[in-house]
């Protein structure tokens, strides 16, 4: 039973790696970097991550409503926003990100606001499916501690 | 915003126990509290005590606290208020620790701008452990650059602001070294300065002199009209009248200047060393840009006393506003005598003939063995203001060298010494030009002989251009010898004018029907620049096409060059180029 909800958060993970939405390789290694001193590093990376992007999208979606654009500064934020989303491993949000700050460099104005919306779509589906992966780890959490080696 | 901050301080001397890295004192710089969260676990994992800061003013006041706290610094680039780099320029100013760069932005630009700003690495997020694992390596470069940078201090041999540009990281964490450290740093930011091209003149002030543009402008013309041989620091001073500049100051820019003429000779024949012979260089006049200027000057270059004697002679063109650059030397030497406007024809031979009797060294009889070879190209333009607009911004008065106005009476079939550099002939505005010769003789010439016109008729100054000079002897690396007719010679006497409107396609491929290879011993041992050659070879298909087209760039090229010293170089390089393209296509219609 406990083996079945282990397995399950690593079906549910691998399906977040192969749907895009992660990268593998540096959300391995934030899995990494948690130990016994930072138990839930994780969680608290992407809860930290939610917390403050949603002020950066903010700020974005008003330089966005500007006349002109000011695309340095579109370009300014969308690099905080795409470090940190890296950071945690936003595949796909990085993705969008890269596209954006191409537009912001061709000057493309309808190309940044499309991908920004497409950006907000994946910033908020990803949100969700991070949300459940780890309220389904906690769950299950003792158990994935004691099943993982290390 | 301290997360772990140990008074366990990680001293340099125990770089050398067991326990190096561990406990290295990192100061995270991030506005970003995902990654400042994410970097500082990694950094912790790696074993180094680590400070987190959210932005760059706190980030400064820290360090400016505790100067010594620290190993070194890692910085985020796109923050509010104060950026990283200019954190970085803070942290290289004051505290001389190594920095860090990271962002996501991997725009080369920025990368770039990190680089040149002093950061020791730049990493692109996301980071990862094996990127920061390494890190501490940068603190023991430092260390190592610092002890070398040091003895280059005491040497006096890190004058030279390249070198430094060379070694942007070493700059010591330790506080031993901080004074020696202070002024390198203050070097650095100077070169920043430099780079940037900005006029920033209250760097005076500071310990190294900033030569931005304008003030080597002045320098230059200073120079200029002193003579470079009279140029001495108090009176260049003098001349130059800046505020802050001290006389020290402009002996050692002299000197790297004079050091810079030098290297400028060496590297055109340098290439093809062997060549260019004198061991004394001479200068003819040289001129000042726009011809407003144009005041005879010496200049002092040196020519490596390889042995060879090379001349390099202008071929002339019409006054009118038709520049032709690049003329075909050995044209002008042998048969073809092109059509001449009569006028001009007319006064170059004048010039010729005076100029003949000037020419020592020229013997009746020449041996074509002993002939290495013929540059190739002279180069000649209508407005020569051209060739004064190098020399002017270029500073590059070295190459003037000899004058070589004409030859012999007409009857010049044969050289056995020889004499002389390359020149370029300056003329005055209604533009006549002799034409210049270069060519190789054997060692056994007395080297250094120059001729400068400064009497002739017609031409005003001389005006020398390591550029061509360059481009002279890249054409000669592919010339295989220049040999038997000298006939040309004697042609030249009469006929010196060339015009230059026939195409240059045409031009090289009579070239390369005279020549023969075999002779062309003493070229053997010249490497060859085919590569560089090969990028420009379609630049040059498309140009040679229409010579005036090429000429048009040329002169473009010319005059942009007024834009700075460093764009003058690249505007430099591009016109070499432009030359190795020609002597591609030589190459390439010899092919064919």
């Amino acid at each position: 039973m406990e083996r079945n909800l282990h397995r399950q958060l690593a079906n549910m993970k691998k399906s977040l790696f192969d749907q895009g939405y992660l990268d593998h390789e540096q959300f391995t290694q934030l899995e990494e970097l948690q130990d016994e001193a930072n138990p839930n590093f994780v969680e608290e990376v992407v809860t930290l991550y939610y917390r403050d992007s949603a002020r950066l999208i903010q700020n974005i979606e008003q330089a966005l409503e500007k006349n002109p654009l000011d695309f340095a500064k579109l370009d300014n934020y969308m690099h905080q926003f795409k470090g940190s989303s890296c950071s945690i491993g936003a595949r796909k949000l990085k993705n969008e990100c890269t596209q954006f700050i191409e537009y912001c460099k061709t000057g493309n104005g309808e190309g940044c606001k499309r991908t920004f919306q497409q950006l907000k779509k994946e910033y908020s589906s990803l949100k969700k499916k991070l949300e459940h992966y780890f309220q389904f780890a906690r769950q299950v959490g003792p158990l994935e501690k004691a099943c993982r080696p290390k | 915003m301290l997360v772990s901050r140990s008074n366990a301080s990680w001293k340099s001397e125990d770089r050398t126990s067991g326990q190096f890295p561990t406990g290295l004192r990192v100061l995270l710089v991030d506005d970003d509290n995902t990654c400042l969260k994410i970097v500082s676990s990694i950094l912790k994992k790696c074993g180094y005590e680590v400070t987190q800061k959210s932005d760059a003013e706190s980030a400064l006041d820290l360090l400016r606290k505790n100067k010594n706290g620290y190993d070194i610094v890692i910085s985020d680039v796109h923050m509010p208020d104060m950026d990283g780099f200019k954190l970085l320029e803070h942290i290289g100013l004051e505290m001389d620790l190594p920095v860090i760069m990271m962002s996501a932005d991997d725009s080369k630009d920025v990368v770039l701008k990190g680089v040149t700003h002093g950061a020791c690495d730049y990493l692109i997020k996301p980071i990862s452990i094996e990127a920061l694992k390494n890190i501490w390596q940068h603190v023991v470069r430092k260390k190592k650059q610092e002890l070398k940078e040091k003895d280059f201090e005491c040497s006096g041999i890190s004058e030279d602001g390249e070198q430094q540009q060379i070694s942007p990281e070493n700059f010591d964490y330790s506080s031993s070294v901080n004074e020696v450290n202070y002024k390198n740093l203050k070097k650095r930011k100077d070169e920043e300065d430099d780079e940037e091209e900005r006029d920033d003149t209250s760097a005076l002030k500071k310990p190294r002199v900033v030569w931005s543009n304008d003030l080597h402008q002045q320098f230059v013309n200073a120079v200029h009209q002193l003579g470079i041989e009279k140029a001495v620091p108090k009176k260049i001073l003098e001349l130059m009248n800046v505020p802050g500049l001290t006389r020290e100051k402009v002996a050692s820019h002299l000197q790297k200047f004079r050091l810079y003429l030098r290297k400028a000779s060496q590297h055109q024949s340098g290439r093809n060393n062997a060549f260019m012979g004198a061991p004394e260089a001479s200068f003819g006049p040289m001129s000042l840009m726009n011809g407003r200027n144009r005041q005879p000057l010496t200049a002092t270059g040196q020519i490596p006393s390889r042995s060879l004697a090379t001349f390099q002679a202008a071929a002339l063109s019409r006054p009118t506003a038709t520049y032709v650059p690049i003329v075909d030397q050995r044209n002008i030497f042998r048969f073809e005598t092109p059509k001449l406007t009569s006028e001009d024809d007319q006064q170059q031979l004048k010039n010729n003939v005076k100029q003949m009797n000037l020419f020592h060294g020229i013997s009746s009889s020449m041996k074509p063995k002993q002939f290495a070879t013929l540059h190739p190209f002279a180069q000649s333009s209508g407005d020569m203001n051209m060739e004064a607009d190098y020399s002017a911004q270029m500073d590059q008065p070295q190459q003037m060298t000899q004058i070589f106005n004409d030859i012999n009476g007409g009857n010049v079939s044969s050289f056995e010494s020889s004499v002389g550099q390359p020149n370029f002939i300056k003329v005055i505005p209604s533009g006549v030009h002799g034409p210049t010769y270069n060519s190789l003789y054997q060692p056994s010439t007395p080297p250094g002989n120059s001729f400068p016109l400064l009497s002739n008729s017609g031409m005003s100054t001389l005006t020398s251009k390591g550029m061509l000079q360059e481009e002279v002897n890249s054409e000669m690396q592919q010339s295989r010898g220049f040999v038997s007719n000298y006939d040309v010679l004697g042609g030249l006497g009469k006929n010196t004018v060339q015009m230059v409107n026939s195409s240059l396609a045409d031009n090289f491929l009579r070239i390369e029907g005279e020549r023969q290879p075999d002779t062309g011993v003493q070229n053997n041992p010249f490497p060859r620049q085919l590569s560089e050659e090969d990028l420009f070879t379609a630049f040059f298909k498309q140009n040679s096409q229409n010579q005036s087209k090429m000429t048009l760039t040329l002169t473009d090229t010319s005059r942009t060059i007024f834009l700075s010293n460093k764009a003058c170089m690249l505007q430099l390089s591009a016109f070499e180029n432009m030359y190795i393209v020609a002597v591609t296509a030589e190459i390439d219609l010899s092919g064919s």
